[in-house]
This record gives structure tokens, sequence and C-alpha cells, in this order.
């Protein structure tokens, strides 16, 4: 099948939303630059194929957990533009009333867990969503995305393992985009592919081309169907880049110029867009004014979050306990 | 109706009843099925419950406790035990800057209702890295609440209320009191978190005493009783959230306090027991200085005399109690 059986509608929803994710890293590194950002954020430009591809697999009522460069994830998974722009900059109308900010934007009712701020710390999460889902005879399967530097976490090894022995639906999604904060994954670790890592736990390891929507569509659904039929965990390792900087202190001396351009190169959208067109599904006309519109949403989002309200200092200790 | 249970079997209980009333509760745990943990307290609950709510975990305490923190979160009510609470410093991300902050970080939607019971303390014999009493490392962390009960009845009400209370509990058990017998209700009765119980009544001094210390305390205060002094012992069960008030009324009634808990002094719950007193007008009531007695500072040793040395015992807190009584 030309495009994994997705539906025309289906993948021009999916191209757009790589925009609607492309637009909103753009827009928070320029709210950064032009000091109107409190905090720190880790963005995903360039990783936009893998929180689509993998998101595009999941259903109504699925789990996700995220990490800290975990926009494009909510983003996929339907999460409102506004609201994530209104916690980004630290409002009342944000997901999490602005006590989160950008590392841990959550929509619990909606299944997303939230995203985590500790490298490995939301995979031993994962496994008891699972053991969750399968405690109460539920269909649905849980997501939890980490990267390569996660990989070398002991959360990591011993979630899989445990997801493994109890047969949970649980599909863990590697985004290797080549870089622990600063440290070469082939410094980091002696292997060639975090996906062989699979093997030491006893279920599948597929390592996938994380610049390529589809490959990750594909594979992200034949875990996902592998989980909701009972059959146990698999672990995705998406090949993929970040465009920016580890997060807003990173000078990056540790890559080139040469290699961020030779990876933009295989941009995701680009190259997503340019198959759909080969296809014919989409003509270059009409996905013309798909970036705009990206644009346009995320300055609405803006204009959302910044005539918000600033929480209320007195409702400091509000939701300490329950 | 009341009847004589050990502690053990006082926690079995509480257990048992919660999980039959609400199946969303289940147990997770190192050697908590066929073999009944480590120190019995779960024997016979797989024979029931079968090993899907008595669930036998590979050793992996920061994935189990990841694990139950995920079931919380998503509608169950976990009860982790971990084995002794020393393991638990394997866990201390997924305790401390997961199920602590959830809530909060996530603007107060999530909830995350689960128990961790761990027994912790000395006498034992099992030397620095099973013996270690660190309930206060928790009590330092806004989202958790931590409890440590000292009696059969108190093991069973409070770990009631733990598994219905809707926040993360950390419920520390002492080893040397599973075998302590005492009078427990036979219905599930919870005792609410937060409230300290007033173990004695007296009028000369105020011993405020935490889990293990609580017995020695009381038989301090037996022995006191011998010579006339009327002691009043103290144990606020719950060391977070504190019930400062029933402890700030006794010091206001005695003026004589002494405080007994097994942990390392230093930075002890003790200290902020002492603090808190500092900090109210009972201080006005205090006829001579605040004794804390805590563990010595050192990991707890081996060797019978050096272990025993190592933490409070009765005739320390007689000492104790004589001394605020002369000051």
């Amino acid at each position: 099948m030309a495009l994994q059986g997705l539906s025309t509608d289906s993948a021009v929803k999916m191209l757009q939303t790589m925009y609607l994710i492309r637009a909103f890293e753009e827009r928070a590194d320029d709210l950064f630059a032009h000091g109107r950002v409190h905090g720190t954020m880790h963005l995903s430009a360039g990783q936009e194929a893998v929180a689509t591809g993998v998101c595009a697999a999941l259903l109504p009522g699925d789990y996700l957990l995220s990490t800290h460069r975990g926009h494009g994830h909510c983003i996929a998974r339907g999460a409102d533009v506004r609201r994530m722009m209104a916690e980004f900059l630290g409002k009342e109308t944000g997901y999490c009333r602005g006590r989160g900010g950008s590392m841990h934007i959550a929509d619990v009712d909606e299944g997303i867990l939230g995203a985590n701020g500790i490298v490995a710390g939301g995979l031993p999460l994962a496994a008891g969503v699972g053991l969750s889902i399968h405690i109460r005879r539920g269909t649905q399967v849980c997501v939890v995305f980490f990267g390569d530097g996660a990989a070398n976490e002991g959360a990591f090894h011993e979630s899989l393992n445990l997801a493994s022995v109890w047969t949970l639906p649980v599909v863990y999604v590697c985004e290797n985009n080549q870089y622990a904060m600063s440290m070469p994954v082939h410094t980091s670790m002696k292997i060639e592919r975090i996906a062989d890592r699979a093997a030491a736990y006893g279920l599948p390891g597929e390592q996938v081309n994380g610049m390529d929507v589809l490959a990750v569509y594909d594979a992200a659904t034949r875990a996902v169907e592998r989980a909701r039929r009972g059959a146990g965990p698999t672990l995705l390792e998406c090949l993929t880049y970040r465009y920016r900087g580890h997060s807003k202190s990173d000078a990056q001396r540790y890559r080139t110029r040469e290699e961020v351009e030779d990876w933009r190169t295989r941009d995701p959208i680009v190259l997503f867009q340019q198959r759909l067109i080969a296809e014919r599904v989409l003509s270059a006309a009409a996905a013309e004014p798909f970036a705009g519109r990206a644009r346009e949403a995320i300055d609405d989002a803006v204009r959302f979050a910044e005539s918000s309200p600033e929480p209320d200092p007195a409702t400091l200790l509000d939701g300490v306990y329950a | 109706m009341t009847r004589e249970l050990s502690y053990a079997e006082a926690v079995r209980e509480a257990l048992r009843q919660e999980m039959r009333s609400d199946e969303r509760v289940f147990m997770l745990g190192e050697d908590i099925g066929v073999y009944g943990g480590a120190f019995g307290v779960t024997d016979g609950l797989l024979a029931e419950f079968g090993p899907e709510r008595i669930r036998d975990t590979p050793i992996s305490e920061a994935a189990i406790t990841g694990c139950a923190i995920g079931a919380a979160v998503t509608g169950l009510r976990p009860v982790l035990e971990i084995q002794f609470s020393d393991f638990i410093t394997l866990a201390m991300e997924q305790l401390v800057l997961q199920a602590a902050k959830i809530r909060y970080m996530f603007g107060g939607k999530a909830r995350v209702p689960m128990v961790v019971r761990t027994p912790g303390g000395s006498g034992t014999g099992a030397a620095a890295q099973h013996s270690e009493s660190l309930e206060a490392w928790f009590a330092h962390v806004p989202g958790l609440k931590v409890v440590a009960p000292s009696t059969p009845a108190d093991a069973k009400g409070l770990l009631i209320s733990s598994i219905r209370d809707d926040n993360p509990v950390i419920f520390f058990e002492h080893k040397l009191l599973y075998r302590t017998r005492g009078p427990v209700p036979e219905e599930a009765a919870a005792i609410p978190l937060g409230l300290a119980d007033v173990k004695r009544q007296g009028a000369d001094a105020t011993i405020v005493a935490t889990s293990g210390m609580v017995t020695r305390a009381l038989a301090a205060a037996d022995a006191l009783a011998q010579d006339g002094v009327g002691v009043e012992v103290i144990d606020p069960r719950t060391l977070r959230p504190l019930d400062t008030d029933t402890i700030l009324a006794s010091v206001r009634k005695t003026g004589r306090v002494v405080i007994v808990y097994e942990a390392v002094k230093t930075l002890g719950i003790g200290a902020e027991i002492a603090a808190r007193i500092a900090e109210s007008e009972a201080l006005y009531s205090l006829q001579a200085p605040i004794v804390r007695l805590g563990g010595q500072e050192c990991p707890i040793p081996y060797n019978r005399e050096l272990e025993r040395a190592a933490v409070p015992q009765q005739e320390d807190i007689v000492a104790a109690v004589r001394q605020v009584l002369t000051a």
C-alpha cells in the first residue's frame, strides 16, 4: 500500500500536524529569544515524524507518556495548542495552571499522562499503566516516549523487563536524536542499535527511519496492534534529529553546522509533502497554505496565552494533596 | 468487637479487608506471594486473592514503584511492599520526583492513590543496609504522607486510611513490632491520618515517641511510675501531616519534653517537633530544655551490643526524663 493503508484525509492531517508542531516549536524559540518566557524549553523541531507517526497509530482512550522534549507528542495526540502555549507562558489557563511549564504538560483526562523532566522517569510508570490496563481487562495501550539517553538509565532496563515478563500492552518509543544533551550515542553505548536491547528482555525491537512518518506509522501500527491483542510490548527505535540545541543553554559545540544541514536535507515535513504530492494525494497548490495556517493557529494560541491571567499567588498550595 | 492480634496480623487483616471491599486494591512486591513476604505479612493472601492481585515482582524497586504510580494514576489503588525500607533508596526518584509531584505539577488534576508499605528499623542484627529509619526523608516532601504505627490497632486502622487516601502514602512498619500483640477491632475501622494518640496520660513530663520507640517509651513510663513520676506518652502516628496541636497541648500541661526516635538524631523528625514547640507559645510553658533522644551518628552496626547502643533504649529514655525533671 502506497500510504500504509492511510486514508487521504488521515495522511493530509498528519502532514498538517507536523506543520503545527514545527510552528509551535519555532514560535516557542522566538518567544524565548524575545525574553517572553520565564523558564526553559526543549524543542523537537526535526523530530515531528516520530510523534506524528506514533500518535496516528493510537485510538481514543490510549495512554501516552512523554518526555522533557514533549511538545510534539502532545500536539500529535490532539492537545489544544492554546492551553499548551498558556502553560509554556506560565498562565492560569494552561494545562497545568502554570505549575508545570513546558516540561510537565499533561492532560490526564485525555490519557496524556505528562511530559517528564527526568530522563527515563516515565518508563517505570508506563509499565504501571500497562499493568492497570491488564488488571482492568482494558483494550487500551500505553505509549511511552524517551530519548537515546534514557536507554542508559536503569529504569529503562527494569521497565522493559517488567513489561515483557508480564506481557503488558506498552509500546516503548525511543527517539534516538543522536545526542543525550551533548553526548553522541556512539560514545555512550557500545552497540549500534538501541533496538537490539529489546532482545535482552525477550521483546521485539525494531529500528525505524524516524524522519519518515509513514515508516514510523507502519512500525507503530504493528507495535500497537501487538500490544492491543495482548501479545506484549515492543521497543521501537526511531532515528531522528533535533534541529535546535538541547535547551536554552546550548551553544552546540558538540556538533557541526554541516551535520545539522545534512539532516535538514531529510526534513520529515518536506519529505512527506513531496511523497503525498508524488502519490497524487495532494496537489502542491493545496499544500501551499498549510505552513501559514499552522503559524496562524500558533499566533492565536499566543494571543490566548498572553491575554490569559497569571496564577494567583494565593493559590500556591493548591493541588499538593488530593 | 476487638481481639488480640499481632502487628503483622493486623496489617494483613487491613489488606485483606480492603482488598475484599474494593476491587481496585491490589498488592505488588518482591516475594509477597508464595513466600508470604520477607516478614510473613502477606502470608495466605495469595491463596485468597490469586497472583493477579498479590503480584510477585522482579527485584526492580524503581520499576515496581513506577508501576504502582502508573496504576494509581489510571484508577487503581496499589499497595506496594518494599521488602526493607532501606531498599526504598532504589526507588527515590520515582517516589520523590514522580509520585509526590505528579498532582501538583499537572495543576491539581491527577490522583496518585498508592501505599508503599515497608519495614524499617534496627534490632534484628540485619546491619547497616537493612536497618535504617529513613522516614524523615519522606516527611520532608510535600505531596507525600508518612505514617508510622506503633501498635497492632494503629497499624490496621492507619493502613485502612492510607489505602483509602487519594495521595501517595509511605507506611513504615517496624520489624521489632511485627510480633507484638494487642487488641484490634474486627471491623475495618479507619483511623484518620494526621491525628496523634495519647498512649499514656501523665502530668509531670511528656515523651513524644515514634514507631518502635513508643513501646520503649511506655516501658520507661512504667518504670518512672514506680517512683511516682507521671509521664505522658504521645505517638504522632503520622509524621506528615504532623499533629502539632496534640503535642503542644501536652507540653503546656507538663512543661517538660523528651522526644524519642530511632532515626539518626541530626535532622530527624525530633528536630521538627522540637522546632514546632519552640515556635509556639508552648515554649513559655517549658521548665527545662527540650531533650531529643535519637539514633547515634553512625550506620547501624551488626554486633548485638553495638546495635543496641546505636539507638535509644528504655534506660536512655528513663535517664532523659529524669534529666528534664531535674533541670
